[in-house]
C-alpha cells in the first residue's frame, strides 16, 4: 500500500523528465553541444552529414529517436536522414560493442597462423552475438617482428596464441 | 526563348533550351527506352538505359540529364547502346528477384516490356536473389522489395508531387532499399498520407495494391499528368 503511491510519483516524475530533456535540452550537456553545432551551421539541411558525426561523437551511435530529432531540427524528411545515416560506413545506428579485437593478416601474421586466430575469434564471439566484442582484420600494422598480432581494445598484443585470446576473452567477461 | 537545332539519329530535331536530348527525341517520336524517368516528375539518371553517344563525347551521357545544345549529334540506337541496354536489364533481373510468372505485375510491368522490346530471352549473369522482406502492414498497399529496381520512383512522385516524403532510399551498393520513414513498416509510417501514387508510378510488381490478381493489377499513370498540368498550367482537364 505504501510502495503504490510512490511507484505513481516516480513513473509520473520520470515522464516528465524525459519531456523536459525533449523540450528543454539544456539539461544534457551532450544535447547542447549538438544543438549549439547546428545552430552554428544555421540548421541548414546541407550540414547534416556534419551534424550526423557529430551526434555519434557524442552519443557513440545514432538511434532513432535521435536520428528523428535531427531530421526535425534541420527540416528534413525522416526517410532522408536514415539514407544517408545508412549510406555511410561511418555512422552507425547500433551501440558499439563494448571490446574490440582486430587480427593483423599482414603476411607474417597470417603465416604465424593469423587467420586461425581470426577463425577462432569470429567462430566464438559469433555464438554469443550480444557478447559485446567487435571481431575484425586488418592488413599489416608493421610489428611483424611480434607476428601473430591482436590489437585488442586498442592495445596490441604480441605473440599471440588462441590459449591468450581466451584469457584475454574471460578477462572482459565476454561470452 | 532560344531553339536549338540538334540532330539525333540523323533526324534533324528542336528543342527548347531547358530541354533534354531525351524529351527532344521522345518530342520528335525517337523513343529512348527509360526506366527511373517519369513525365512530370524529376530525372536523376538512375537506370542508365537512356544512355546515348553524343558526337565528340568520349563517354556516354544519360540524355535524361543532359540539356540540348545546338548542332549536337546524337546517336540512341547503336549497336553497342543496344548490348549494354540489354546488359543491364539482365543486370536489373539478377540483381532480385524478377520471376515474371509469379509476379502480381506480369503483363503490365515496364521491366519485362523493356526486357522484351530490347530482345533479352535469357540472364546471363547469375541471380542473386537476396532474401528481402515483403512488407503487406499498409491496409491498402503492399511492397515486395524483391521485385524493386531502385528506380526511385516513388521517392521522386511522394516527395515532389505528394509532398510527405515518406519514401527514400537506405544503404548503399546491393544493399540499398526503400525505406518508409526511419525504417518502420509502411503501415505504421506517421508521414505516409496512403494517396497510393507511389504504387502507380512503380514500373514493376514492387509497389502493389492489395488483394488485386495478376490480371487485375494494372497502374494509372494518368494523374501524374493531371496534377502536374493543373499546378503549372492550371488546367484542370483529365
Amino acid at each position: 500500500m505504501n510502495n503504490q503511491p510512490k511507484r505513481q510519483l516516480d513513473a509520473r516524475d520520470s515522464v516528465s523528465r524525459s519531456g523536459a530533456r525533449e523540450t528543454a535540452p539544456k539539461k544534457d550537456p551532450r544535447a547542447v553541444s549538438l544543438e549549439s553545432a547546428m545552430a552554428r551551421h544555421g540548421y541548414a539541411a546541407d550540414a547534416l552529414i556534419e551534424i550526423l558525426h557529430h551526434a555519434q561523437k557524442l552519443y557513440g551511435h545514432l538511434d532513432k529517436p535521435m536520428l528523428l530529432k535531427i531530421a526535425r531540427r534541420l527540416k528534413l524528411p525522416p526517410s532522408r536522414v536514415l539514407g544517408v545515416a545508412t549510406f555511410y560506413h561511418l555512422f552507425r545506428l547500433t551501440p558499439p560493442d563494448r571490446h574490440n579485437a582486430t587480427v593483423c593478416m599482414g603476411t607474417a601474421c597470417y603465416v604465424a597462423g593469423a587467420a586461425e586466430l581470426l577463425e577462432f575469434l569470429e567462430k566464438r564471439c559469433k555464438s554469443a552475438p550480444n557478447g559485446g566484442v567487435k571481431v575484425g582484420c586488418g592488413r599489416c600494422i608493421g610489428s611483424c617482428g611480434l607476428a601473430p598480432l591482436v590489437v585488442y581494445d586498442g592495445e596490441t598484443v604480441a605473440d599471440v596464441t588462441r590459449r591468450k585470446l581466451e584469457k584475454l576473452l574471460d578477462e572482459a567477461g565476454a561470452k | 526563348m532560344k531553339v536549338k537545332t540538334l540532330e539525333i539519329d540523323g533526324k534533324l530535331v528542336t528543342g527548347g533550351p531547358e530541354e533534354t536530348i531525351f524529351q527532344a527525341a521522345w518530342n520528335n517520336g525517337i523513343r529512348i527506352p527509360r526506366l527511373c524517368h517519369i513525365g512530370g516528375l524529376s530525372d536523376i539518371g538512375a537506370c542508365r538505359l537512356c544512355l546515348v553517344e553524343v558526337e565528340g563525347q568520349n563517354r556516354l551521357l544519360a540524355s535524361c540529364l543532359t540539356p540540348v545544345e545546338e548542332g549536337m549529334k546524337v546517336r540512341t540506337n547503336t549497336e553497342s547502346l543496344r548490348r549494354y541496354r540489354k546488359l543491364l536489364i539482365e543486370l536489373l533481373f539478377a540483381e532480385r528477384n524478377h520471376v515474371c510468372a509469379v509476379c502480381v505485375a506480369n503483363g503490365a510491368c515496364e521491366l519485362q516490356d523493356l526486357a522484351m522490346s530490347l530482345g533479352v530471352t535469357h540472364i546471363r549473369v547469375p541471380s542473386q536473389l537476396p532474401h528481402l522482406p515483403v512488407d503487406i502492414s499498409h491496409d491498402r498497399f503492399g511492397v515486395d522489395h524483391n521485385r524493386c529496381v531502385l528506380c526511385s520512383r516513388c521517392l521522386r512522385v511522394c516527395d515532389e508531387v505528394e509532398g510527405a516524403h515518406t519514401w527514400d532510399i537506405a544503404g548503399r551498393g546491393r544493399k540499398s532499399m526503400m525505406v518508409c520513414d526511419l525504417g518502420e513498416p509502411w503501415g505504421v509510417s506517421q508521414s505516409c498520407t496512403g494517396c497510393g501514387k507511389c504504387v502507380q508510378v512503380c514500373p514493376t510488381g514492387a509497389l502493389f495494391l492489395k488483394g488485386k490478381t495478376v490480371g487485375e493489377m494494372r497502374k494509372d499513370r494518368s494523374f501524374l499528368n493531371f496534377i502536374v498540368t493543373a499546378r503549372e498550367k492550371h488546367i484542370w482537364i483529365r
